[in-house]
């Protein structure tokens, strides 16, 4: 054998056990994601075919929401599909502004200062607070002042979203460019005006996408509801007093009944809860797609 | 305000700001608001601790270091909490043996693996477990999960009678309702966020890191293992930590799967009970002494969640601070 046989460098693939090894690791990179689809494709296919049958007009609309014995068919969950709508919204009209002034603090006018800093870092931390924290944080503080109503399920709906709208809004309005800024300084706007007709049209797209995720996620909350709200078979058309319903309690309620009636009702309003949730964050793709000037 | 005098916007970062003097009273008032808007997360953060941590304080007064017991009996008035934290930090840290390496193997292929075009896509289906509300998968953990993993929990606990430490762990099972249903769904649900921040930490890997680990011959495992892991250890780890914390507020899904039976027992198997769970399920028929105890384990709560969160943070932003420095 003599040198000149022998290539300087090996340029062919690694062979043998290093090889095997790096196939066994993409395979198992690969199987962790079919893992993931098993439990997602197991729980969607379950709410959708039992949730289908129960789901009609008539469960949509309708009401009033009927006792665990009574059969499957009879009456509607109208008050809760009503409540759930009408809580969240609440809940969104209060989280949306308050969290895209606070975004428009932490990076327009804060920067990096002290104080700015600490607001966006517990924002963070906010986001881990548990939805239960909240819903005990409000009946201390309304529920036992003020009685159980919509309005306190919508506050404690409202702080769960506030920090992830500040995070998000945020982000986006990092995306827009600076010289759009210096701009529109040039031209004597104030710091204000430019924050309103300049820097937040620019990131419209993104923060309203993000807020809308936010309230599919707030829609499906349970537990900052259980001690706000109360429960009721009726609709109360009155979200600022009284006790109110909504989807995800129902649900709660009735996962452990033995009554068929009951967990189908409970089926058909997981369905209803997930395909709103899934209506909303489609709403949100699309904005992101049509509105979106500036992305990273 | 001296949030507001803080905030001037005669030094902004970054960006030139008009002249301070002419700034008309709209413009002031705006960053006002803003700036409250702002404040108004820590200010609700300080109202949480304030207001709960008052509701709950004759429990905390009166129990004592007894909180820490495990005897749960609100017919005498005995509050012992121990249980509770038991069953949230056991099933906390099965969900974190089960989401993670799935996580991290997953966030590896989104960013290392696949093509940009297909990434997209496995993100939004990734995403989908986070939009099933807490409550669809309690309704699905208890009536479908549960009767299937029963079979499942049975054969294992067959198959491993009398061999000892499985025997203690996986032993005969009364129900589906158990530590470890709990455990697994609450995998399901944090998967998601364990997966996005993970895939965030290795998309700040540089590319000539990667791309010199290939040009030294590695394969890509060789690549990941010498240049992605290294660059984000820390990083990961504030991951696993803030999926940690979800864990262990997660109070739904915990609350219809979990068991409801206040022990404290090696048998995952069993069922069991944890801190938001409780609270949940015994919170409407509560009053008194009773009530505070249940506020007293949202306090508790709060606190271990906030550490951990504050932990998992520092972590995150420690890491990527060193690397900005390296």
């Amino acid at each position: 054998m003599t040198a000149m046989e022998q290539p300087a460098v090996d340029l062919r693939e690694p062979a043998g056990w290093r090889r095997t090894k790096n196939q066994i690791a993409t395979t198992l990179m690969v199987l962790s994601f079919v893992v993931v689809l098993i439990p997602l494709g197991f729980v969607l296919f379950t709410v959708i075919a039992k949730g289908a049958s129960a789901i009609s007009w008539a469960f949509l609309t309708g009401g009033p929401i009927p006792p665990n014995v009574v059969p499957a068919g009879i009456g509607g969950m109208g008050a809760a599909v009503y409540g759930t709508i009408v809580i969240t919204g609440l809940a969104a009209l209060m989280a949306v502004p308050l969290g895209v002034l606070g975004a428009i603090y932490v990076n327009e006018y804060g920067g990096r200062g002290p104080l700015a800093q600490v607001v966006r870092f517990m924002s963070d931390v906010m986001t881990g607070v548990p939805s239960i924290v909240m819903g005990l944080f409000i009946f201390s503080i309304w529920v036992l002042h003020f009685g159980y109503s919509g309005l306190a399920g919508a506050f404690a709906l409202a702080c769960l979203m506030l920090p992830v709208v500040i995070r998000s809004s945020e982000e986006m309005l990092k995306l827009v460019p600076d010289p759009l800024r210096e701009a529109s300084y040039a031209l004597g706007a104030t710091k204000s005006r430019v924050t309103l007709t300049v820097v937040l049209p620019a990131a419209i797209g993104g923060i309203v996408s993000g807020a809308l995720l936010a309230i599919a996620r707030a829609a499906g909350e349970t537990a900052p509801l259980l001690f706000t709200i109360l429960t009721v078979t009726a609709t109360n058309a009155n979200v600022f007093s009284g006790a109110n319903t909504a989807l995800s309690t129902q649900i709660f309620a009735n996962a452990t009944q033995p009554y068929l009636g009951a967990q189908s009702r409970a089926w058909g309003s997981a369905l209803t809860l997930i395909a709103i949730a899934f209506i909303l964050m489609i709403v949100a793709r699309i904005v992101t797609a049509r509105f979106t000037r500036y992305s990273n | 305000m001296s949030t507001a005098a803080q905030a001037d916007p005669a030094a902004p970062a970054g960006s030139a700001g008009p002249l301070a003097h002419r700034r008309p009273l709209g413009d002031r008032v705006f960053q006002i608001l803003a700036a409250a808007s702002g404040v108004l997360v820590l200010v609700i953060l300080a109202l949480i601790a304030i207001s709960t941590s008052q509701q709950a304080s004759s429990w905390f007064s009166t129990a004592g270091w007894s909180i820490f017991t495990v005897d749960w009996n609100p017919a005498t008035n005995s509050f012992g909490a121990m249980s509770f934290i038991y069953g949230t930090v056991i099933t906390a840290a099965i969900a974190i043996i089960l989401s993670v390496p799935v996580s991290v193997a997953m966030a590896l292929l989104l960013t290392e693996v696949v093509p940009r075009r297909w990434a997209r896509p496995i993100v939004y289906v990734v995403d989908l477990l986070a939009v099933v509300p807490s409550v669809v998968w309690g309704l699905w953990g208890i009536l479908v999960f549960a009767p299937w993993l029963f079979h499942i929990y049975n054969s294992i606990a067959s198959g491993v009678k009398g061999i000892p430490v499985l025997d203690p762990l996986f032993g005969q099972p009364v129900s589906g309702a158990s530590f470890f249903t709990c455990g697994i769904i609450l995998a399901f649900m944090i998967t998601p966020i364990v997966t996005s921040l993970s895939r965030e930490v290795f998309a700040t890997v540089p590319a000539i890191d990667k791309e010199g680990a290939y040009a030294l011959g590695a394969t890509r495992l060789e690549m990941i293992r010498g240049a992605v892991w290294p660059h984000s250890q820390g990083g990961v780890v504030g991951a696993v930590l803030l999926g940690l914390g979800r864990a262990m507020g997660e109070t739904i899904a915990a609350a219809l799967v979990i068991g409801s039976s206040p022990v404290i027992t090696s048998h995952l198997f069993a069922a069991g009970y944890d801190m938001p769970a409780v609270i949940a399920n015994q919170f409407g028929e509560a009053s008194g002494e009773f009530r505070a105890a249940l506020i007293g384990l949202g306090v508790l709560l709060f606190v271990i969640t906030i550490l951990v969160n504050l932990v998992a943070r520092g972590v995150v932003e420690r890491s990527a601070r060193r690397k900005r420095g390296a």
